[in-house]
Parts: C-alpha cells; sequence; structure tokens
C-alpha cells in the first residue's frame, strides 16, 4: 500500500499537459473570426486578405498557445500539422472555386442539344448551337495523337529500361528529359514550319495530332519507365531461369505486371494534351462546321472553340455562355479520362487476394 | 534425366571486379550438392554461373567451362535460354508472377515457351505441384493468384514452377532463408524426394541444412574483402563436417571464424 502511494506523489515523466481534442478547431475558428474581424476594422475588401491573416492568426495561434500549455517540442509538432492544413486548404480552395466557377456559369447552355448540334449556321451573337463538331475534333486529334505517341514511347521506355546501357541510352533519356521541357507553341510552331511551310500541307486535325504527339511522347516515355522499374527484378530473372527469352519474358511477364501503370500514364498524358490551345490553333485553324475527316481541312476541337467563343464574347452573351459550357465539357472529359484511368489501374494490378 | 555437371577452371567478373576465381568441381547427378560459405565469398555467383544467369546482371562474364554432360555451356553457338531450360533455378526470395494464378505460374514456363500440348498441361500442372508437396493445399484455388499464398507456398510454388519445365538440373539460391522452419522442413523434405529426378545444387547459410538434405558439401572462401571467392574444398558432406581436410573449413564450420 505505501509503495502505491510512493509511486502516486511522484510526478510522472511521462506524462505531460495536453491541449484538448478540439484546440485545433476552436483556435481555427477563433483565427477565421479575427481575421474577419480585423478585415473589416482596417477596411480590407479582399477576403483572400482576410483569409491570409486567419491563416496567419492559426499557425502563430496554435504555436503560442500550444508553447504554453504543452511545451516548445508538441507547439513544433503542432504548428508543422497547422503549415500542412493551411497549404493543403490553399490547394483545393483554387481548385473546388474553379471547378465551382465553370459548373455554376457553364450548366447554363450545356444540355444534350448543345452536346449534339455544331456552330454550323449559329452566328456568335446568336444563342443555340453546340459543341459537336469540337468534341469530335478533339476525340480524333487526340486519337491519333495518342496511336503515334503511346507505341514509340513505351518502346523508348522499354528500350531505357530493359536493354539501354551506355551513351546510347543517356542521350535518349537527356533528350526526352528537354521535349518534357518544350512550350507547346513551340511544338506547334515546329509542324506549322515543317508540315505546312515546308511540306505544303494544308491546315488539318492530322497536323494538331503530330504537335500533339510530340508533347504527348515523353511524359509517356517518362511515366511508363518509371513503371517499368518498379518491376522486381526477380521477377525477370525468375522467366529468365525458366528458360523464357528476354522478349518473352518483357511481352508476358515486365509489361503484364506494370500495365496498370502504364495505362494510368498514358491516361494523364491523354488528359494533359487534350486540354493544349497553342498548337491547335495554329495547326488546326478552327471551324463552325462539322469536318470528320482528321486529314483535310480544318477541323474544330474543345480548348480552341472556348478560345474562339470568349474572344468573340466581349465578355457576355451567347458566346460567352457557350464558353463556358465548353470549358464543363473539357472538365468533364478530362476527369473521365482520370477515373477510367484509376479503374483500369485498380483491376489491373497485381493481385494479392487469397 | 538428371544430368552431372563438370566446372574447370571457371573465373567470373562483375565488370572489371573478379567475384570468384578459378574454380573446379563435379557435381554429381542425381544427388545434392550443398555450397556454403561466408557471405560475399561468391556462392551465388557461381551457382549463377551454371545456367548462364550470371550475364544478365549488367557487366556479368565468365571464363573457364562448364560441362553439362560433356557440352560446354559458354562454348560458341550454345544459345543461353536452352541452357536455362536444362538448368533450372529456385532463388532466395519467393517470386511467383503476381499476374498470373497459381495454375498459371506452374504452367507459365511452359505457356510462356509456346512449346506444350494444351491437353497436357493440367496434368504436367498437377504433376508439378504434387511433385513440389503443395497439390493438395492449392487444388481448390487454382485460379487464385499466386502471391495470395504464404511465403513458404510461394516458394514451393516456385519449385513446381521450375520442375514444370523438367530441367536436368535444379539449381537452388538460399530456398529457405526466407521460410520459417515448418516451410524450411517441408522445402527440405521435397529436396530429398526430387533427388531422385534431378540433379540438385544448393546455397545455403545454414550449415545444418547443408548436413541435412546434401550428399556433397563444397566450401567456399574469400582471403579479405574484395578479394575473389574460391572453392576451399569439396567432398562428402559427412566428412566435410566431421573431418574436413582443410583447417579453414573446420574452422567455419565449428563456428570459430565467419
Amino acid at each position: 500500500m505505501s509503495h502505491a502511494a510512493v509511486t502516486d506523489r511522484r510526478p510522472s515523466t511521462l506524462r505531460g499537459a495536453s491541449l484538448p481534442k478540439w484546440s485545433p478547431w476552436a483556435i481555427a475558428a477563433g483565427s477565421v473570426a479575427l481575421g474577419t474581424g480585423i478585415g473589416l476594422g482596417a477596411g480590407l475588401d479582399s477576403t483572400i486578405q482576410w483569409g491570409l491573416i486567419a491563416a496567419i492568426l492559426f499557425v502563430l495561434g496554435t504555436y503560442v498557445i500550444a508553447a504554453r500549455v504543452e511545451g516548445r517540442r508538441q507547439a513544433k509538432d503542432r504548428i508543422a500539422t497547422s503549415l500542412v492544413w493551411v497549404c493543403f486548404l490553399a490547394a483545393v480552395i483554387p481548385l473546388a472555386s474553379l471547378i465551382w466557377e465553370t459548373l455554376k456559369r457553364g450548366v447554363k447552355v450545356f444540355d444534350v442539344y448543345f452536346l449534339t448540334h455544331s456552330m454550323g449556321v449559329v452566328p456568335d451573337t446568336q444563342p443555340g448551337g453546340g459543341i459537336y463538331h469540337a468534341i469530335l475534333g478533339t476525340l480524333e486529334q487526340v486519337g491519333i495523337a495518342t496511336v503515334i505517341a503511346v507505341p514509340v514511347g513505351v518502346l523508348t521506355a522499354v528500350y531505357l529500361v530493359e536493354y539501354g546501357r551506355g551513351k546510347l541510352a543517356k542521350a535518349v533519356t537527356f533528350f526526352v528529359d528537354v521535349m518534357t521541357g518544350i512550350p507547346s507553341i513551340v511544338a506547334g510552331l515546329f509542324i506549322l514550319s515543317f508540315w505546312i511551310l515546308i511540306l505544303n500541307m494544308g491546315y488539318s486535325g492530322f497536323a494538331g495530332s503530330l504537335a500533339l504527339a510530340i508533347l504527348m511522347m515523353p511524359v509517356v516515355v517518362r511515366s511508363t519507365e518509371e513503371m517499368l522499374k518498379l518491376v522486381p527484378n526477380e521477377l525477370r530473372e525468375a522467366s529468365l531461369a525458366l528458360g523464357v527469352p528476354k522478349w518473352r519474358t518483357i511481352l508476358k511477364v515486365v509489361l503484364p505486371t506494370s500495365i496498370g501503370g502504364i495505362t494510368t500514364g498514358v491516361m494523364l498524358a491523354i488528359a494533359r494534351i487534350t486540354g493544349e490551345t497553342a498548337p491547335v490553333l495554329l495547326l488546326v485553324w478552327g471551324t463552325n462546321f462539322i469536318n470528320s475527316n482528321p486529314f483535310k481541312d480544318p477541323q474544330a476541337s474543345l480548348p480552341l472553340y472556348i478560345y474562339q467563343q470568349y474572344a468573340n464574347s466581349a465578355g457576355s452573351g451567347a458566346a460567352y455562355d457557350r464558353a463556358w459550357a465548353a470549358a464543363l465539357a473539357l472538365i468533364g472529359f478530362v476527369m473521365i479520362l482520370n477515373l477510367v484511368a484509376r479503374g483500369i489501374a485498380r483491376w489491373k494490378a497485381p493481385k494479392t487476394g487469397r | 534425366m538428371a544430368k552431372r555437371i563438370d566446372v574447370s577452371g571457371l573465373t567470373a567478373y562483375y565488370g572489371s571486379h573478379k567475384a570468384i576465381e578459378d574454380i573446379s568441381m563435379t557435381v554429381e547427378p542425381r544427388s545434392v550438392t550443398a555450397f556454403i560459405g561466408p557471405s560475399g565469398c561468391g556462392k551465388s555467383t557461381f551457382l549463377r554461373t551454371l545456367n548462364r544467369m550470371h550475364e544478365v546482371t549488367p557487366g556479368g562474364r565468365v571464363e573457364g567451362k562448364v560441362l553439362l554432360d560433356d557440352e560446354d555451356l559458354y562454348g560458341t553457338g550454345i544459345d543461353p535460354v536452352a541452357v536455362r531450360r536444362e538448368v533450372g533455378m529456385v532463388f532466395q526470395r519467393p517470386n511467383p508472377f503476381p499476374t498470373m494464378s497459381i495454375f498459371d505460374n506452374v504452367a507459365a514456363g511452359l505457356r510462356l515457351n509456346g512449346n506444350y500440348k494444351k491437353s497436357a498441361l493440367n496434368d504436367i500442372v498437377e504433376k508439378s505441384l504434387k511433385g513440389a508437396n503443395l497439390w493438395n493445399e492449392v487444388k481448390d484455388r487454382l485460379n487464385k493468384p499466386g502471391s495470395g499464398l504464404s511465403g513458404g507456398q510461394q516458394q514451393r510454388l516456385c519449385i513446381a514452377r521450375a520442375i514444370a519445365v523438367e530441367p536436368k538440373v535444379l539449381l537452388m539460391d538460399e530456398p529457405c532463408s526466407a521460410l520459417d522452419p515448418i516451410s524450411t522442413l517441408a522445402i527440405e523434405d521435397l529436396i530429398g524426394e526430387l533427388k531422385e529426378r534431378f540433379t540438385i545444387v544448393i546455397v545455403t547459410h545454414n550449415m545444418q541444412q547443408a548436413a541435412r538434405v546434401s550428399d556433397r558439401t563444397a566450401f567456399f572462401n574469400l582471403a579479405a574483402v574484395g578479394q575473389p571467392g574460391r572453392l576451399i574444398e569439396i567432398d562428402d558432406t559427412e566428412r566435410i563436417f566431421s573431418n574436413p581436410s582443410v583447417q579453414a573449413t573446420e574452422d567455419y564450420i565449428s563456428g570459430r571464424f565467419g
């Protein structure tokens, strides 16, 4: 008994004062209220400024309160946590507000009619019309670019990971890195001078596809390379030790193991080039009519359509609404691609179940 | 069916680094030969030269001769892929193909090589799994992924996969080092059965294991770190563990060194 009493009296070295669980929320609420108050009192008219003040107050307040109650080490821990939260919100708020704005302005004219009709006989100032021709153009141009870029990109990555040794591989890696940094307008100008000015071909969806393929290829190479590197060497050795030739090992063991990741990379690359405007502007030229032949005559495309509608709208009116609705369609398209990529990655991922 | 291996004057390099030097030995057919020795002494490297897996490593090259029943594996015109079909291998960590089911894993060697009769495939898979003492545990879930098995089962799956292509020689690179004692026992029993049909070479860090499963034991050592590994002696397992002819072997086995 006396033994227990002694232990009770001794201060525990393992226990210390700690803030209650709800304290971060309280500090957050307090700093938002204070930030609003300071904003109103000082007459700042931008809510972004209020938010920034609140964020700084939140981080500082967390540190000061935690340092007083819990001690310096816990305070540092809490300041790191609160910084992470503030940065997370700072990243998410613009994204969420972008999607919200696009949805709000886009749904006005976004309907089945909009998706299934072109701008053929609709003047820019009049309501009506749609994006059928632009969707068609985007699908064809992106499709052709994918058909060109994916085999080249995947095979390049296979070369780099499975075969590449020495100077050639280093050179290829270097140029892929350089290509990743090519601005899209430069790729567009290159195809413009090569395909349209030197070879004397006309504006067409295919010319746009060539430029998009240039932009897509390094992304595909990079992501595929990373995925192939993730395949454990033991699997390659296991296959080789069974007397399987190297090319079959790559085809039947390495690529199937990484196909989920490769597909995801390809889908993300597609999503990236779908929104490219500059090369399309230079090479595809745009049209208000339905042109389903990507090899002849100008086509439309979604980003180009958005640009042209907005340029002709003077900030309001029917063309302005159509630009937003087309932007919504473009975001939706990219989002669907991402979802498909996730689905494929999950479906193809190596299974671990029993 | 099993074949004899005659190695003479074998030296292997990684780039400019000499990993093993001047190794000569004979591996008898239908027997188990164990390689023991400290880490880094080149046991695994030597094992990998026996089915030309050494050259898969970038910079790996080999000098000397490895005769598989009088045919030099490193002779001109020898196809390494054909060599690996004759000399199978089981690795240290179980490595079933993660995208394939249990059935497909066992069938992988035949399917990927493309020369098999579809009708015979079921029988071969069943026979190989029985040969690896795994059939009773997996016969009801042949279509489940192989990676869902336990470590010991996965390793037996890898053995089944290796024997499905009917090699003449089976190389095992520390096949039990990632397994618990019960799985180890299962694999050791299996090795005892497999030696009726194959020539087996096993690398192990576990000397009791070498003493239990092998007929002959080879001791490898290296003079110092950075020096190439050498074969110190090879003899009947009983003799190596009771009365070795080289002092270094006795020191290693009795734990006075390494």
